[in-house]
């Protein structure tokens, strides 16, 4: 029976990747295209939690789990849009500044979420995309959120419009050599309001997720450091949006080593197992992180490297 | 015919009471190469800021064409066809030099396509006198290639009046050649008209066909190059100020003497981890004065950092005296290490702390400034610094001020006093009058040469070839993170160190006695 195990482990753990991993997804995107523009947002980890209630919240009053998605954008579009507006202040730093979003957004969303700890909203809809199989394991493991497709595709948008479009390259050059794009009549100040702001609606969209659809529920709990380990993870995709995907994938693969390793029967270290991501995250600063090296890839502008 | 001319008519400029530009008339006729003289602050960079938008001038017109325009933006200067090369590179290091060039261009649509692009590019390229990969991310550029795609940028982009700030500040003789005999075949072209800003009088004579001279926010002179020789420029550009210091006489170095610092086959890693330095030995007596030319970026930041403990090698040694230096603070107390860093605001000093604080860095925790080993003594270090400050003539000459907010020539008065104490065994100076006044200069140089001569070893890193071999007994060139080339300063020749410091003669000579 142990290949059978074997094989309902990995089917497991592919499953738990992409339903733990899809937040990321989108949070590392965020973080990915505020730091193209030569900023940081430590805050997302605050923009997380303040989407995940503002998406349950507006999903528990409406009905509609994707308004609750919107509305969860949106807070965060707000949300980064003040990290954007209030680091453009002359003397302040973005990473400081961050720090404060993460204690305000937290606060923030527990202040208003209090009362949506109790009722049920609506969930979001999976695609079922085992229905050919009578096993319930594959079935269960191939039903994936629709989030989780967009997340796909917006990585593969972000990826060929970097490249290809203007604002890509204009974000780019910003996050680069802000003096430069200055000399060409750009506006730095401005393009990072705008990439911070998108940056926020992402990582608002990922809090959705998690209240939405995978816990799938409010609590105060919800995101467990899963907006500062995006950080770590836009690091190790080297800044660009096809690997933040399979980083993000491999992140959740690292949450679901436990849950997956329950599907089979062994329940031991299970708690130890859920902290697998954060481990994760210390290798991969400590792997790429050195005191006397500066990051390759790293846009020009960041103050990470500066 | 596409060159542009254009003329200055008593423009101005003040920022508070203090007049930047004066009255200044100047032309610049098509299809020339005009060379713009001056010392730092004598108004050149003014002048060209209002030409090209970036400050708009007070008084006065320009006539670009022959008409009369209003510049008051970089875009209205750009409409014009005026474009500017700056002194530092403004091309995005991390993209590609087809990126780089297409952004330039200001109207994109919203979706690229490279294909049509690097085809439209290649065929732009094909035209030009000189050729870049477009493919290549502009970070593998050296920088002569980056200069030309500054050039190349202000043609792509059909500028027919290009100025251009003191190019080849950071351009191997030969490049500067190049780079600049082609900007000269351009113009002679009527392809477009060059204002030049430099410091460099060969410059001038080689490539310039006209020269201005600014000094004090005011036109001097305006000639043809042809009837006007160096002598009668620099009278110009110093005014009747322009006697040298009293020039230090230069006592021979003892040969039997041991070396004082020697470096032995080592190796110092950059910020991204290869190595920067490679397997160097050199060697520097008491008494001399070794000159290491280069072109920046080929090693000497992480040499002087090494020296300086604030980079680690991973291999080879250090020695001074024949024992092993490792730049902690009690070996360069005991072995008397100094140094002038370059940048020295970041490099030597802390910007927060006031003057009197920066004179006591060395010694805070010694001697007198420190009573009983324990207690800083305030009113020591003051009266000391104030001591320093009227010795090295600092200005203002408040020692309570934060250093952060002295002038850079200052700055690096300050850190002269510090360093130059008057037992200095060991010196490491790395372009110490980077961006620094004539007299800040001399007072820079005769010191160094007085404590040459009262037995300091002195290492001096230097992008400055005159510099060097004015300065310098034995001159040394570093390509590469490796020294390829040994000379005396009194038989050097330029075209010789050129030809190193672009990398011929690779290979590491083991120069290691």
């Amino acid at each position: 029976m142990a290949e059978l195990d074997l094989a309902s482990f990995f089917l497991a753990l592919l499953a738990g990747a992409i339903r733990v991993g899809t937040p990321f997804i989108f949070v590392s995107l965020g973080e990915c295209l505020t730091e193209k523009s030569g900023r940081i947002n430590l805050g997302l980890e605050g923009i997380l939690i303040t989407g995940a209630m503002s998406g349950y919240a507006l999903a528990c009053l409406t009905g509609s789990p994707w308004s609750g998605v919107f509305a969860a954008g949106c807070a965060g579009l707000l949300l980064g849009l003040l990290h954007g507006i209030v680091c453009s202040l002359p003397r302040v730093n973005d990473i400081a500044f961050g720090i404060a979003l993460i204690l305000f957004g937290t606060g923030l969303a527990f202040f208003l979420g209090k009362s949506f700890i109790q009722p049920q909203a609506p969930m979001l809809p999976a695609i079922m995309l085992g229905a050919w199989s009578d096993d319930e394991r594959v079935r269960s493991a191939l039903s994936i959120n629709v989030l989780f497709f967009i997340g796909v595709a917006l990585a593969v948008v972000l990826h060929w419009g970097l490249r290809s479009t203007r604002w890509g390259l204009m974000l780019r050059l910003v996050g680069e050599h802000a003096e430069s794009a200055h000399a060409l009549g750009y506006r730095p100040v401005l393009v990072r309001i705008g990439a911070t702001a998108t940056g926020g609606f992402l990582a608002g969209v990922g809090g959705a997720y998690l209240s939405l659809y995978y816990p799938g529920s409010w609590n105060e709990g919800l995101s467990s450091g899963q907006g500062l380990m995006a950080v770590a993870l836009v690091i190790f995709a080297r800044w660009q949006p096809l690997r933040c995907l399979w980083a993000a994938l491999l992140f959740g693969a690292a949450g679901a080593i436990g849950p997956a390793l329950q599907a089979v029967g062994i329940s031991a270290g299970y708690y130890l197992f859920s902290a697998a991501p954060y481990i994760l995250t210390l290798l991969v600063m400590f792997v790429t992180c050195r005191p006397n090296r500066t990051l390759n890839g790293a846009p020009g502008e960041l103050s990470l490297t500066r | 015919m596409r060159a542009l001319s254009l003329e200055t008519i008593g423009v101005g400029k003040r920022f508070g009471s203090f007049r930047a530009l004066d009255d200044v008339t100047l032309k610049v006729r098509a299809g020339s190469v005009h060379a713009l003289l001056g010392e730092n602050g004598a108004g050149k960079s003014t002048l060209v800021k209002g030409i090209v938008g970036y400050g708009p001038l007070d008084e006065g017109s320009i006539l670009v064409g022959g008409r009369e325009h209003v510049i008051g933006t970089p875009r209205d200067a750009h409409a014009l066809g005026i474009g500017m090369v700056y002194q530092h590179f403004t091309v995005a290091p991390g993209l590609s030099v087809a990126e780089n060039l297409v952004l330039a261009r200001g109207e994109l649509p919203w979706r690229l396509d490279w294909a049509t692009e690097f085809e439209r590019l290649n065929a732009f390229m094909a035209r030009m006198p000189f050729r870049l990969d477009i493919q290549r991310a502009v970070s593998s550029l050296a920088a002569g290639e980056k200069q030309k795609l500054e050039i190349l940028k202000q043609l792509y982009l059909d500028r027919r009046f290009v100025i251009l700030d003191e190019p080849t500040s950071v351009l191997t003789p030969q490049e500067a050649t190049e780079v600049l005999g082609l900007m000269r075949d351009l113009a002679h072209a009527n392809e477009l008209t060059v204002l030049m800003i430099t410091h460099k009088f060969s410059e001038v004579t080689a490539f310039a066909d006209d020269v201005s001279v600014l000094r004090r926010g005011r036109l001097v002179g305006s000639t043809c190059v042809s009837d006007t020789s160096p002598e009668e420029l620099s009278a110009w550009m110093m005014g009747q100020s322009s006697s040298k210091a009293s020039a230090v006489e230069r006592k021979p170095v003892d040969d039997n003497l041991p070396s004082r610092l020697e470096i032995e086959h080592l190796d110092v890693p950059n910020d991204r981890g290869t190595l920067a330095v490679r397997r160097l030995s050199l060697s520097v007596r008491p008494g001399e004065i070794v000159g290491i030319a280069g072109i920046s970026g080929n090693g000497q930041r992480e040499l002087t950092e090494a020296l300086l403990g604030q980079r680690k090698s991973v291999a080879g040694d250090i020695r001074i005296n024949g024992q092993h230096y490792g730049a902690t603070r009690i070996e360069m107390q005991r072995e008397k290490v100094y140094s002038l860093p370059e940048e020295p605001l970041r490099n030597a000093c802390i910007a927060g702390m006031t003057v009197a604080e920066n004179l006591a860095l060395r010694d805070y925790d010694r001697g007198e400034l420190c009573r009983h080993g324990w207690r800083v003594d305030r009113r020591a270090i003051r009266a000391r610094a104030r001591q320093l400050i009227a010795r090295f003539q600092v200005r203002p000459d408040d020692p309570e001020r934060p250093i952060g907010t002295l002038s850079g020539g200052n700055v690096q008065r300050v850190v002269l006093a510090r360093e130059l104490t008057d037992d200095v065994a060991v010196m490491v100076v790395s372009n110490p009058v980077f961006g620094l006044d004539f007299a800040s200069v001399e007072l820079i140089h005769q010191r160094m040469q007085e404590a040459r001569n009262r037995g300091a070893a002195i290492l001096l890193l230097s992008e400055d070839l005159d510099e060097l071999i004015e300065l310098s007994d034995r001159i040394l060139v570093i390509h590469d993170g490796q020294i390829n080339f040994e000379t005396t300063a009194a038989t050097a020749e330029r075209h010789e160190l050129g030809r190193h410091m672009a990398g011929a003669g690779a290979g590491a000579m083991d120069l290691h006695s």
